[in-house]
């Protein structure tokens, strides 16, 4: 279906929504992880490389201020090779470089699917931000945002786009629960009402270093992006 | 009249991958040469009166060409005028933002070509115009950069900007008037490179 906005000349081509959320934006599907800094974003990430890179060809999209240092984590920690991971420099706004303009991760997933064709799985992982973060619809097909419980028991709570709207809300660091007094029941009950039935899983990596719910959904949300 | 076409192109909301850039600004800034809104001024015109200058005439000559024109060779002359590949590199990854944001609007460009080429294409307005906004930008975008690096105030820098402006409309004359410009900014080169060669930069140029 083409969709023709206006009187401009130009084909802006059809909306990849048109059809319904299963329709995937592009060749590989891509999985967005967002969340606040500090929350464990890069640690799901290589947790979920680790777990899923012998039946997956996976390549990973990064959004922070990226130094050999976080390569050499996510080589020695997810096993994947350096040219499968690219660094988007966001100009100090992670924000707008998922949501606003999308134009730099865009170049990167395009980049590295020049070099190795279509993968099974791109995950993109955001620039650590605040609750009002999100991808655009237009650069992830899932997304997951992450908080952790030491940000305080009150954060599914107040909300946020982040929150309320991403297809996974992950819960994580519930080892540390006991030692800054979050209540996780409190937590899962101001998640639920906030995101109206949308999925909600509690992560420990200490206690479950291969994030197996997690690669669990993502694998369902593969098979419905196949 | 100016068209709306070129306002909405040459606004920095523009969905092109412009915020991802400094200019040169965070290099400068590394470097220590940048400070201050006054040193940040020093810093606009220098480039305003050399790449920018380039820049604006790339722009014009682009909105006066025709798609049978010979749009290889002007890429080429672009070229010839950046001698830092990070330089190079940045303009072509701008200019391929610009076009992916316009998608089958000037097929004859190609997928990358040089920012300032693409835009005076894009823009569908006249030399003079388009190169008023490619010399305007030549200094709103680093300047955006800074007050992000810097933390400067805003209000200060725009109260800067706008005592560049009457230097913005005749650079920009000069630039739609005389043909391609040759300015170089040797110091910009150097600070692309060595930003490029740098890690944990913020910016990609």
């Amino acid at each position: 279906m083409s969709r023709n906005h206006g009187d401009g000349p130009h084909d802006f081509g059809h909306d990849p929504h048109a059809h319904g959320h299963d329709h995937r934006l592009g060749a590989s599907p891509r999985i967005g992880i967002g969340g606040p800094v500090g929350s464990g974003k890069t640690a799901l990430v290589a947790a979920l490389c680790r777990t899923l890179r012998d039946r997956l060809s996976i390549g990973v999209v990064t959004n922070d201020i990226y130094t050999t240092e976080d390569a050499e984590f996510l080589r020695r920690n997810a096993i994947l090779d350096d040219d499968r991971i690219s660094a988007v420099k966001t100009g100090c706004c992670p924000h707008t470089a998922i949501r606003d303009d999308i134009t730099a991760n865009l170049d990167a997933i395009e980049d590295l699917e020049a070099r190795h064709g279509a993968f099974d799985l791109v995950l993109v992982e955001s620039g650590g931000d605040n609750l009002t973060a999100t991808f655009s619809k237009g650069l992830v097909d899932r997304q997951i945002f992450v908080v952790d419980v030491a940000g305080g028991d009150k954060v599914p709570r107040k909300g946020g786009p982040g929150v309320t709207l991403a297809d996974l809300l992950v819960i994580n660091k519930t080892d540390l629960a006991g030692l800054v007094g979050a209540d996780l029941s409190v937590m899962a009950r101001d998640a639920e009402a906030v995101r109206r039935g949308l999925p909600v899983l509690f992560t420990s990596l200490p206690e479950d270093p291969a994030a197996s719910k997690v690669a669990d959904w993502v694998l369902q949300q593969l098979a419905e992006l196949a | 009249m100016v068209s709306a076409g070129l306002l909405l192109l040459g606004d920095s909301r523009v969905p092109a991958g412009g915020h991802v850039h400094s200019g040169g600004i965070e290099a400068a800034w590394r470097a220590g040469l940048v400070t201050d809104v006054a040193s940040l001024r020093d810093f606009l015109v220098g480039r305003l009166t050399t790449t920018g200058r380039v820049c604006a005439s790339f722009a014009a000559c682009a909105a006066r060409m025709t798609p049978d024109d010979d749009w290889a060779l002007l890429d080429e002359e672009f070229d010839a005028r950046t001698p830092s590949a990070a330089q190079r590199a940045a303009s072509r990854q701008q200019g391929r933002g610009l076009m992916r944001a316009y998608p089958g609007a000037a097929p004859w460009l190609g997928p990358k070509p040089h920012q300032p080429i693409a835009f005076g294409v894009l823009s569908g307005a006249s030399p003079e115009e388009v190169a008023v906004a490619t010399a305007l930008a030549s200094v709103t975008a680093p300047a955006s950069a800074a007050l992000r690096l810097l933390a400067l105030d805003p209000f200060a820098v725009h109260r800067m900007l706008v005592t560049l402006t009457s230097t913005v409309d005749s650079v920009a004359a000069e630039a739609a008037r005389d043909g391609l410009a040759d300015d170089c900014a040797p110091l910009l080169d150097v600070l692309a490179e060595a930003h490029h060669q740098s890690e944990g930069q913020l910016f990609v140029s």
